[in-house]
């Protein structure tokens, strides 16, 4: 076990060092640096050729790519993650309020997607081929249908239509104010729980479609849906496994995608960090959010093997 | 008659405009605003951007700044300096300094600081960067002879040179620090203006709070300010409508302006005026048929700019017919004249068939195709894009829209990738030296997107800028105008840009101008009960 | 699922006499109406999409300031947008640019990835881990990040945003195929192939290729649905295709949200035809499935 997780844990430096390098190059492609969206199309009548060369030397733009790439990496080398090139200030500062924005509106939407998934999946299957079944799933499929974006904008205006009612304006930690917290982040978190629990749905329906198929349930098929589940308790656990699994991988993709989102409902996380840092062209910043999110995700994922093989020792690990 | 009708309608535009003097400005309260950019840096001297101005620059004070109730965003105004001399042959500038200034440090603020800034900005040292440097090339020196005088000598004579002081991003930085570390103003803020700096928040807001030892005895009225950092327009509209913000200082669409006053009728007061910001047409001359003026006139000819600034004006931040001059200004060419201008005659059915005339004198077929370059931000490159690739489509020319994302879109530009391109300008004073240069030779102006070289209009450029006299300077512009946008065609203008600040009606002593980057010291405003 | 065609070759030696393809079509039909809703809404959207010349009322790009902003009537039946041109003539439009996106995106995506998968399944050792590794990369690799900086690089335009949408698409597609490919390497008609001297290229195509075709079926038309919605969140982020292009996403945008109040129809339409459109993708897709694989469980 000890080993299996060393090996898991080592095999992620190739696969972060190849995301760094793919960053990297990426960004380099993309035409326009940094300086040019400092300095260009403000509409001033001046434009200094001088003055970006001089803003280009400070930031080491001028140095040559090897350079540039062995240097960031010397940084991480030392946990030092550099500043911002758009704003001159530690990476970590700028990203530090948008993580936990980000992490919690990821939370709480999973959690959502969780309790949601769960009932209408097991509710689904014991129904199969019955109107509940096919409400259920239309429900769901219809949460993955529906540009969050779009229903994001229709929540916002029918709560200032009916109720009058305006979101706080800035983001406050759970730990300073968790109503003003609380008011912000739940509409955008039911937004997009609601979307991701569908591919719950879907995938606790099917393992629980199995699970109903084995023989001792089926001879209990003339009693009642309470007899059915608690016949199935001990199967359960074994049929939400791969739901947790789905979710959890949402929930990765959760903590950097959420762009569109975060826009409509004017949240400063992440998603929008990314935005506004490729439109800077803040390389250092974006490298460093990638790669962020990626050992996030990379570790959400090992984290959720681990619980797998755990839970359900039927699994081994090689 | 006249004069008594025009004596009214000035006493009623006074009442309008300054419908604070009646009463007694209340201390106290802090003013919300949502700012739609952050501020990149906190030197002004370096940045270019309003995300800098709406949230710095009450922390600090300019030489001389525009005064805080003029409407047309154009009259000098006393800020550390007191008052100022020009010398007979206008080449020396003196200016008397306020005495007992304070920095937020408690120091006093002499003419050293003010040389020590104005050297950043002009003189740079190697490997510090100064936006405006350009500006101020006729500058040889920078003195000051005693702690209460500054003196500024130039090479020639230059009508803009006061102008060029009322910049609100030349902050004066204190001499000491500067002498320290050149950069130190990039990551911290200390300056002399009326409020101090007390938090920034990253990805969220700045907080300042009044300054106790303010040097305008009385003033700042309010206790402090808190600049929010909201990116989407329809939050930060939702924000005043909610009540939670007071105003937001860059300017609203005219369908927030709508929603506002029918959600909250007379709690809103609605201050709006010609923006000193416009979008042009860069017509690139080095690709064909576009080197063909005939062509490049059938563009503007194409444009029916009338009916366009009645609809447009609904649904985006566009309103005034305009030629070179903001509409309005003292330099601008009055409505009856600039219809004479082809592409602003009335009769639009008659331009249209004169567009179509030209581009078969040309030889351009009917449907032919070309590419509109525009720049993805959405308000108002999007409308304008659409009418125009529209209009265009009215003279039988079938145009495709490439929209680049706005961080390459001007490395676009710079390579004359472009057949067609949007262009923009954006001043923070109406100054036909500052806003005429964009349209000199390519050899002159390296932003000179339609790659052009025109001596007979660079010459016309140099004279308006000696002209002895205003009106002489007006029939200079005049000319200056009719080569670039009608002779020629070189550039075409879209329609002049209308800000629209609906703010809170508990909002006084705050004056909209021209541009969003002036009047924003905030030392003014205050908030009734 | 009675004796699916194995190879390619039997899937287009197929005899499709009408009447079994009818006994077919009523048999899905009862067996999974949700899965024939879909179908159905499918057909209805390509159907807009090939006839939109001829069915469409207006023009959809001429601009027509007096009807601006007009609320729905008998002339504009879902009322007109800030230009004065027709929501339902542009929503009708848009339907191609969602199609084409839409099945561009996905095809494109599903190919790359299965040829990926499957040889990487096929040549095993160290190819099949270099191109693991490499998949990885692009799975932790921020999707929308990946999407903005294809945008960022190759400009905005429907092809392009194929590209950005596709490019994501891969690595998935590549990582259930080769698993599904492995069971197929071990069988005897692959050795047997390989016995007989067949290039790799041969084998890959005509031997392996068609008997992954069920999760290719599958991921490709999971990978429809989701097309069109990001196509509608690149263009509505103003990343997609471009005005004055009819384009659901594209309409979403500023002037709809801008008068979502006085003018809601311009914002609700719009959504309601993506939403539909995803929605029959998705309903179909699901049915598509559960018919060809009740076990697939993989994303």
């Amino acid at each position: 076990m000890a080993r299996y997780i060393l090996k898991r844990l080592l095999a992620m430096i190739p696969t972060l060092l190849g995301v760094a390098v793919l960053i990297f190059v990426l960004l380099r492609v993309v035409p326009g640096d940094v300086v040019e969206a400092r300095y260009l199309g403000q509409g001033s009548q001046y434009v200094s050729q001088d003055l970006m060369n001089i803003e280009r030397k400070k930031l080491g733009l001028d140095l040559p790519l090897w350079k540039q790439f062995t240097g960031w990496m010397g940084g991480l080398a030392r946990l030092d993650f550099g500043v911002s090139m758009w704003t001159g200030s530690p990476i970590t500062e700028e990203i530090k309020l948008r993580f936990v924005l980000s992490l919690q509106l990821a939370l709480m939407a999973s959690t959502i997607a969780t309790l949601l998934a769960i009932p209408l999946g097991i509710l689904a299957a014991f129904k199969q081929d019955t109107w509940v079944d096919y409400a259920v799933r239309v429900f769901s499929i219809a949460g993955l249908a529906t540009p969050s974006f779009w229903l994001g904008s229709l929540m916002i205006l029918a709560m200032l239509i009916v109720f009058k009612w305006v979101p706080p304006m800035v983001f406050t930690p759970l730990w300073v104010n968790p109503w003003e917290n609380l008011a912000l982040l739940i509409w955008p978190a039911l937004a997009v729980g609601y979307r991701y629990c569908a591919v719950g749905t879907r995938m606790m329906r099917s393992t629980m479609l199995e699970v109903l198929r084995e023989d001792y349930i089926r001879t209990a098929r003339a009693k009642g849906l309470w007899m059915k589940l608690i016949l199935t308790r001990h199967a359960l656990k074994n049929a939400i496994l791969p739901v947790l699994t789905v979710i959890s991988t949402e929930f990765a993709f959760l903590l950097g995608g959420l762009v569109v989102t975060e826009q409509v409902f004017n949240l400063n996380g992440l998603g929008m960090l990314f935005v506004e840092g490729i439109s800077h062209r803040d390389y250092t910043l974006i490298q460093a959010l990638v790669l962020l999110v990626a050992t996030f995700f990379l570790t959400v994922n090992f984290v959720v093997d681990i619980a797998y093989g755990w839970i359900d020792p039927r699994i081994r690990y090689r | 008659m006249n004069r008594v009708v025009r004596f009214l309608a000035v006493a009623a535009s006074a009442l309008l405009a300054f419908p604070t003097l009646a009463q007694t400005p209340r201390y106290g309260g802090e003013l919300v605003f949502p700012v739609p950019s952050e501020p990149p840096s906190y030197d002004g001297h370096r940045e270019e951007t309003f995300g800098l101005i709406h949230p710095i620059a009450p922390f600090y004070n300019t030489l001389l700044r525009v005064d805080p109730f003029d409407k047309t965003g154009t009259k000098p105004y006393p800020s550390l300096a007191e008052s100022w001399t020009v010398s007979a042959d206008a080449k020396t500038y003196t200016f008397k300094l306020r005495q007992g200034v304070k920095f937020h440090d408690g120091s006093v603020m002499t003419s050293r600081d003010v040389k020590a800034s104005y050297d950043k900005i002009i003189f740079p040292p190697p490997g510090v960067g100064s936006t405006r440097k350009g500006q101020y090339s006729d500058v040889a020196a920078v003195e000051a002879p005693d702690a209460s005088t500054v003196v500024f000598r130039l090479k020639n004579r230059s009508g803009s040179f006061i102008a060029s002081l009322l910049s609100p991003y030349n902050f004066i930085y204190k001499a000491d620090i500067l002498a320290k570390d050149m950069h130190w103003y990039e990551t911290h803020i200390m300056g002399t203006g009326p409020f101090t700096f007390v938090e920034h928040v990253k990805g969220s807001h700045v907080v300042g709070k009044k300054f106790a030892d303010y040097w305008d005895k009385g003033k700042p009225y309010l206790d402090g300010f808190r600049a929010v950092f909201m990116r989407d327009s329809a939050a930060q509209v939702a924000a005043v409508r909610g009540e939670r913000a007071q105003i937001q200082f860059r300017g609203f669409t005219p369908a927030a302006r709508d929603d506002l006053i029918k959600a909250l009728g007379n709690k809103i007061t609605v201050q709006e005026s010609p923006w000193d910001c416009i979008l042009m047409v860069a017509i690139n001359h080095q690709k064909k048929p576009f080197d063909d003026p005939r062509v490049r006139r059938a563009l503007s000819l194409a444009l029916d700019r009338y009916e366009g600034s009645k609809a447009l004006s609904r649904i985006a931040i566009v309103k005034e017919v305009a030629g070179v001059q903001v509409p309005g200004t003292p330099f601008a060419t009055p409505p009856d004249e600039l219809a004479k201008l082809a592409g602003y005659w009335p009769d639009i059915e008659k331009s249209r068939a004169e567009a179509r005339r030209l581009l078969k004198e040309a030889g351009v077929p009917e449907g032919f195709s070309f590419t509109f370059m525009n720049r993805g931000i959405p308000m108002p490159y999007e409308p304008l894009g659409v009418w125009m690739i529209d209009q265009w489509r009215k003279i039988g020319l079938n145009v495709t829209q490439r929209v680049i994302e706005p961080a390459a879109y001007y490395a676009a530009l710079r390579k004359g990738e472009h057949e067609v391109g949007m262009d923009f300008q954006c001043g923070y004073i109406v100054e036909p030296d500052l806003d005429m240069y964009k349209f000199l030779s390519s050899s002159r102006n390296p932003a000179n997107y339609g790659y052009y070289e025109d001596p007979v209009l660079d010459a016309l450029y140099d004279k308006q800028g000696q002209a002895s006299s205003v009106e002489e300077r007006k029939q200079i512009i005049r000319q200056f105008e009719k080569r670039v946008l009608d002779e020629q065609a070189h550039y075409l203008m879209t329609l002049q840009w209308h800000r629209t600040i609906p703010h809170s009606s508990r909002l006084h002593g705050w004056t909209i101008t021209p541009s969003h980057y002036l009047n924003n010291t905030l030392d003014t405003v205050w908030l009734s009960q | 699922m009675a004796a699916a065609p194995q190879t390619l070759e039997e899937l287009s030696r197929a005899p499709a006499p009408r009447a079994r393809w009818r006994g077919a079509i009523a048999n899905f039909v009862r067996q999974r109406p949700l899965g024939a809703v879909g179908a159905g809404i499918i057909l209805l959207t390509a159907a807009l999409a090939l006839t939109a010349g001829w069915i469409a009322p207006y023009d959809p790009l001429a601009n027509d300031f007096g009807a601006m902003l007009s609320a729905p009537s008998a002339a504009h039946w879902l009322g007109t947008d800030a230009f004065g041109r027709d929501v339902l003539t542009r929503i009708i439009y848009g339907s191609r640019t969602a199609l084409t996106v839409g099945l561009g995106a996905s095809f494109i995506g599903a190919t790359l990835g299965s040829l990926i998968g499957v040889a990487s399944a096929y040549f095993g050792g160290r190819v099949d881990m270099l191109v693991q590794r490499v998949m990885d990369v692009f799975f932790a690799f921020p999707v929308i990040i990946l999407a903005l900086a294809v945008v960022a690089i190759l400009g905005t335009g429907a092809g392009n945003v194929i590209l950005a949408i596709a490019t994501p698409m891969v690595p998935r597609c590549a990582r259930v195929v080769r698993s599904s490919a492995l069971t197929v390497r071990e069988m005897p008609y692959v050795d047997a192939a390989r016995a007989s001297g067949f290039g790799h290229g041969r084998i890959i195509l005509r031997h392996m290729l068609p008997n992954v075709m069920a999760p290719i079926l599958i991921m490709g038309t999971a990978f429809l649905g989701e097309a069109i919605l990001l196509e509608a969140s690149l263009s509505f982020l103003g990343l997609g295709v471009q005005e004055p292009i009819a384009a659901w996403g594209l309409m979403l945008r500023g002037a709809a949200v801008e008068f979502a109040e006085t003018a809601p129809w311009m914002a609700i339409f719009p959504g309601l035809a993506i939403s539909l459109a995803v929605f029959g993708f998705n309903l179909f897709g699901d049915s598509l499935r559960d018919a060809l694989d009740p076990r697939l469980r993989t994303q």
